[in-house]
Formats: C-alpha cells, structure tokens, sequence
C-alpha cells in the first residue's frame, strides 16, 4: 500500500522526487507500487562511450526517466480506470482523461514513453541498416545519409526542450517529425520507429551547447537490429510504445 | 540598430559556487551570443522590426505570432536582464524599501521565495520564472516557456531566471530546485529588480 504522505511529496514538482534523493535511494524505489515501470536500461551506463558519456546516462536513466515514472505512478493513483489502460492508449486518449490528469500524462506519460523507445533503439551492435529497413530508408528518404541530414536539421531547429522522431505506418511508411518537451506522435496514435532525446539534459554533459554536434555522434549509438526489430513489429501491429 | 551581445556585468567566475565560471562561459559566450546572432538576422536592420524597440519586438511578435522571433528576440530580452538579476553576494531578505511594501502585499517573503521556485520547478521543460508586476499593479509569480517573457503576456518582469538545463547544468545536474533556491538566496540582485519596477 502507499502511504499517503509519500504520494504528496511525489506529486508536488515534476522531478522533484528525482531531486530529493541520493542516487542510491532512487535505485531502491525506481520501481515503486503502480502501473508502470521503469525497465532495465538492457546495458551497462558506459556502453554508449564516447557518444554518450556514462555519466550522463545514470542521470538521465535514474533520475529523469524515473522522475516521470514516479510521477505519472502517484498521479495515477486516484484513477484506476486510467491505470489500466496500456501506456500508448493513455497518450492516445489524452483529451478524455480527468483534467486533473491531462497533463501529468501528456508530461510524465509522454516522459515514459519517449524514454522507453530510446533506451530501446540504442546498443552497441554497431550494426547497419539491412534488409527491410534499408530498403524502407532508401525509399522514403534516399537513403541513410539523406535520413540522417534531415532528421538532424529537425532537432537542430527544434527550439528548446523536445524530440526527433521517425514515425512509421502499419505499411512501413516513413516521416520524420519533432515533438516539444515530452509530446510524443504516440498522442497523434501515430508509431515511432525511433527517435532522439534534445533536451539539453541528454548532451549537455559532453557537447554543452553543440547540439549539432551531439546529433551526428548519436548514430553511433543507435542499434539497427533493434530498429529492424521495431520496424517488423509496426508493420505486423505489434508496436505499442 | 543591430542587437549586440552586452558584456557580463562581472568576472566570470564572480558568482561561484552558486553558478561556475564554466556555466557563465557557456551560457553567456555561446547561447546568449546565439540568440544575438540569430535575432539580427530574424529582427535587425532590413527586417519590419528595424528601428524597434526590443520590448516592442517581443511584443509585437507574440502578437503576430512570428514564433522565430519570439524564440531568438525573446532570449536576447532575458538574458541581457538575466546578467543583471544577478551579483556576488546577492540574494537575502534585505529588501529595497519600494519593493518591500509589494513583497509585504504579496504575503512576505518566505510566501513569495517559496512560490518563485515553485514557478520554476513546474515549468516543464526549457523557460523561465518570473516576480511581474501584473495588470492591477500587483506583484506576482509566472512561467513562461522557451524564449517567452511576461512582456508578451502584458505584465512587467522584474525579476527572471532562466531554467533551462543550459543554466544549472553543469553546477546542479537535474537538481533543478536546488538551483533555484542558490539563485533565490545568493544571487538575486534586488537593485536590478527596483530599477525594473521603473
């Protein structure tokens, strides 16, 4: 049971949970009572090295993403109708939520989701796109080096806090496109292929203000047989989050 | 006129160890600049802005809806005030006697710190929050996201900081409250904030 004192310091800030623990406490309680969960990362903070520094990942994997589990958790509390539903419904159905919860969902649920994917698209395989997703590049975008131009104008343009993303359809279609703060296409009942983090907080450990210059390193830590994977699973209808 | 990058009002790393000598470096040389650079091309000489003033420009780009402007013209507005809301040895309970009255108004100032952090620890993502002068002459608190300020929402700023993680960063991490209760108690320059009242 949650103690209800606890749920009050949860909900009073967004990432203020995050803010108040050391990073051993939060360790303990990253997955407290509730509907979602922060998953395992899947891989050690400093296997995306150099491209994204360990460091960097702990916080942004054990404070940020937790904060938004956390919080959405101890909002959802008081609904268990919403509870239940799975995470890429709540986002798609943000409008007929309480309005009470609208935008802790649109924030923190957004927050899950985005944070889900993109520990999910990364890895260290180092492979490159082939098969299906090579040829789905090739025809939507001309290729890989074209995807990558486009895509990083995108977060380049993207001001202040947000996202890049490639959506894809139930027929394998391709789009890039760029979300504010923690909006996901998931809220549009679009499926997002893959997508980056340009919150300053994903780069500014290393890059500072070169965001640029964090974009063109982030290829390298984007896995493809993870990508194919996701890209199968669209086209089958098997992509939630 | 073109819009030019003011000079920080202070060494470097005057306002360590609340806020580095290394944040000031970046934020000042690199994004301020940015915003500079890119609001002469956006709203400088040959653009319908020439000539302007920048709180008209912000303004009256808000107004119009020109979203670049408000973003780069915007930023240069808060940043110039920024350096300025702050100072070694800043911060504190001792108040300017033309703002004390609106402070005492507003509830005291523990009610008026505690609501000013609050401002900025629920401003989700990148922004800022703000002591303005409202309509009826009244002290209060805001947010504004991104570039935004009070100006474009009809208010007066008298008192701004800038959340976005390029700010606390690299002192704080993503103790963003923290961040704001150094600034709060340490760096606030209650001068700059009477001279702001006008």
């Amino acid at each position: 049971m949650r103690k209800p004192s606890r749920r009050k310091v949860v909900a009073g800030g967004v990432g203020l949970l995050g803010n108040l623990l050391p990073p051993n406490v939060i360790a303990q309680v990253a997955a407290p009572a509730g509907p979602l969960k922060l998953a395992p990362l899947g891989y050690a903070f400093n296997a995306l090295q150099p491209h994204i520094d360990a460091e960097t990942m702990e916080i942004h994997y054990s404070r940020h993403h937790a904060a938004y589990v956390n919080n959405l958790n101890a909002a959802l509390y008081d609904f268990p109708r919403v509870a239940a539903m799975p995470l890429e419904q709540m986002l798609a159905r943000i409008a007929e939520l309480p309005d009470g919860l609208k935008a802790t969902v649109r924030n923190n649920g957004g927050g899950h989701a985005n944070h889900t994917m993109f520990w999910q698209v990364m890895g260290t395989t180092g492979a490159q796109p082939s098969g299906d997703i090579a040829a789905a590049i090739k025809r939507d975008f001309g290729g890989l080096d074209k995807l990558r131009a486009e895509f990083d104008a995108a977060g380049t343009r993207l001001f202040g806090s947000g996202w890049v993303f490639v959506t894809v359809t139930a027929e394998g279609k391709l789009a890039i496109t760029s979300r504010p703060n923690q909006d996901t296409p998931l809220m549009d009942g679009q499926r997002v292929l893959f997508g980056n983090d340009v919150w300053e907080h994903a780069y500014y450990v290393t890059y500072q203000n070169r965001r640029a210059d964090y974009l063109k390193a982030w290829w390298n830590a984007i896995d493809w047989v993870k990508v194919s994977g996701r890209y199968a699973a669209a086209k089958s209808g098997a992509l939630a989050i | 006129m073109a819009f030019t990058l003011p000079p920080l009002p202070y060494a470097y790393d005057a306002l360590a160890p609340y806020m580095s000598k290394e944040t000031l470096e970046f934020h000042h040389d690199k994004h301020h600049n940015a915003y500079v650079v890119a609001g002469n091309t956006l709203a400088g000489d040959g653009t319908k802005y020439a000539g302007k003033s920048i709180e008209d420009i912000c303004k009256e780009a808000f107004a119009g809806k020109d979203q670049p402007v408000v973003n780069q013209i915007g930023q240069h507005y808060n940043h110039i005030h920024f350096w300025n809301w702050m100072k070694p040895n800043g911060g504190g309970k001792k108040l300017p006697g033309k703002l004390e009255s609106l402070v005492t108004a507003y509830g005291g100032y523990d009610k008026l710190r505690t609501d000013f952090v609050q401002a900025g620890v629920t401003q989700f993502g990148s922004g800022w929050c703000w002591l303005v002068i409202d309509k009826d002459g009244k002290l209060a608190t805001a947010k504004t996201p991104n570039g935004e300020n009070p100006l474009m929402h009809g208010q007066k700023p008298i008192l701004g900081c800038d959340v976005w993680e390029h700010s606390y960063y690299i002192d704080y991490r993503n103790l963003r409250p923290k961040y704001l209760e150094a600034f709060f108690d340490n760096l606030v320059n209650w001068e700059h904030v009477e001279k702001m009242m006008g």
